[in-house]
């Protein structure tokens, strides 16, 4: 029986892949909700999209929510389209912690994007993860990717201070910024501006927005032999990362953003670091998977839950220490012999 | 570890056409949404088209409509027909509005689930939804 079922899920998996490579919108939804739920199928689906991945130019959009991210996103696309781009979008908010409930709300800004049928746009619930993402939005691109889209604009949480796991499986990390972001040191603090390769500034016709170009292009400078550059900062590859001024609203800017964007995957061409960049991305992805399978493994094999339950007993009552049945709990799981 | 939970539903909610009013559906989204659904909102002036082509990018269990212009006659069937059109019969057509008693009756015989007029209470259109879509599932996974 169970056999029976599990070929039934391949089989549909495989049905998904072929009607993905014809360019069929509605079995890339199913097969996204089917990556997202992880159903049985969803192994063999990714497997089968596999090997038609790797064309699509990855972007990765991050920074405060209220920043203007979607509407940012919305004119970009229409952009792009202009530019003859086919284009998917993923973009993340947060569910609920108690309810697991979630307001998607991101096709209201990109009226102008999801009005061309051409446009793949999809909502996804962060389901609990961290960094931005939700678990599985690399697996969708994946989708996107089999679907013919040369471009994917992925679209992050937006809380701001915990988005590095985007840069580490995206091709360029844009972070936009506002006016009202916050002096120079909270920028630091945050640690967005190191994951930076092209930096926006949106809502650039807003009061203090001068003020706050020239702060970031003071966190910009380097020193370079002996004396100030403006502006000049560089990734550890080398690349300068330069600073777009945007009013995502009316559109100005948008061009010279899709420029900038275009001339980055040039030099990542150029210079070689499209390799490492894919390097760093495969190994991101092994490390999510693997990991995510030990744990499964881990908690699946009987028993474990009981003795966690056990162990937690324990402690509340003072008969043990946490390191202590740490040790415990790990020495009955390697004499069970079971996978970890 | 994060313990396995059912996956919540996902319903798209939109407002067709030219009526502005988003007062009540953004009510109905936030009660959705601490019931523990997924939602998303469209926004305004969407065409049947458009609702369509989200639902499908989506894969959302259930559309949901409000409509309180008075063009509820074409726009719910013209939802429905769209989407049977694209293989996505077992996608649940509901929403509220001014829609008269008769004219309920009528959309429900072409396939309109339950429609919902002024005055009904948050918890009756979160029972509602969440019965028609575990009923859904339940036909969906008996297949």
């Amino acid at each position: 029986m169970r056999q029976a079922g599990l070929d039934a899920h391949e089989q549909r998996a495989h049905e998904l892949v072929e009607r993905i490579l014809t360019g069929d919108r509605v079995a890339a939804g199913r097969a996204i909700s089917l990556l997202e739920n992880g159903g049985p199928g969803a192994p063999c689906l990714l497997s089968g999209l596999y090997p038609h991945t790797g064309h699509a130019y990855r972007l990765g959009f991050t920074g405060p929510p209220g920043a203007g991210k979607s509407t940012l996103l919305d004119r970009l696309t229409v952009e792009l389209r202009k530019r003859g781009k086919s284009v998917g979008i993923l973009s993340v908010d947060p569910s609920s912690p108690f309810t697991h409930g979630a307001l998607l709300g991101d096709r209201v800004r990109m009226s102008g994007a999801t009005a061309d049928p051409s446009v793949f746009m999809r909502s996804m619930a962060s389901r609990g993860a961290l960094g931005g993402l939700a678990r599985t939005t690399f697996e969708a691109a994946d989708v996107l990717d089999a679907l013919g889209r040369d471009v994917i604009l992925i679209e992050t949480v937006g809380v701001g201070q915990s988005e590095l796991d985007v840069s580490s499986a995206v091709d360029v990390t844009v972070v936009v910024l506002t006016p009202e972001a916050g002096g120079g040191v909270q920028m630091i603090k945050a640690g967005l501006m190191e994951i930076a390769d092209i930096l926006v500034l949106n809502k650039a016709d807003r009061e203090h927005a001068d003020a706050m170009e020239a702060e970031l292009l003071d966190y910009l400078d380097i020193v370079e032999n002996g004396r100030l550059m403006r502006g000049r900062v560089s990734t550890a590859e080398g690349w300068e990362v330069p600073l777009v001024r945007t009013v995502a609203l009316d559109g100005t800017g948008i061009s010279e953003l899709a420029d900038a964007l275009e001339k980055y995957r040039a030099w990542l061409e150029e210079s070689g670091v499209w390799e490492q960049r894919r390097q760093r991305q495969a190994r991101a992805k092994l490390r999510e998977m693997i990991a995510a399978r030990v744990e499964r493994a881990l908690w699946e094999a009987p028993g474990r839950r009981e003795l966690l339950d056990a162990l937690a007993d324990q402690m509340a009552a003072g008969r043990t220490e946490p390191v202590r049945a740490v040790e415990e709990f790990l020495g009955k799981v390697r004499s069970s012999g079971l996978l970890i | 570890m994060v313990e396995a939970m059912a996956r919540p539903y996902k319903v798209l909610l939109a407002k067709p056409g030219l009526d502005g009013h988003d007062r009540g559906i953004k009510v109905v989204a936030r009660a959705l949404r601490d019931a523990g659904f997924e939602v998303i909102y469209t926004g305004l002036h969407q065409t049947p088209e458009m609702i369509v082509e989200a639902a499908l990018q989506e894969d959302v269990d259930c559309v949901a409509l409000s409509i309180l212009s008075g063009a509820h006659m074409t726009i719910f069937p013209r939802v429905r027909a769209l989407l049977d059109g694209q293989g996505a019969k077992d996608v649940v057509v509901t929403g509220g509005g001014i829609i008269p008693e008769e004219d309920m009756e009528a959309l429900y015989a072409q396939g309109i689930s339950r429609l919902f007029g002024p005055g009904t209470s948050l918890d009756d259109i979160v029972r509602y939804m969440t019965e028609a879509l575990e009923a859904r599932r339940e036909e969906r996974e008996s297949e």
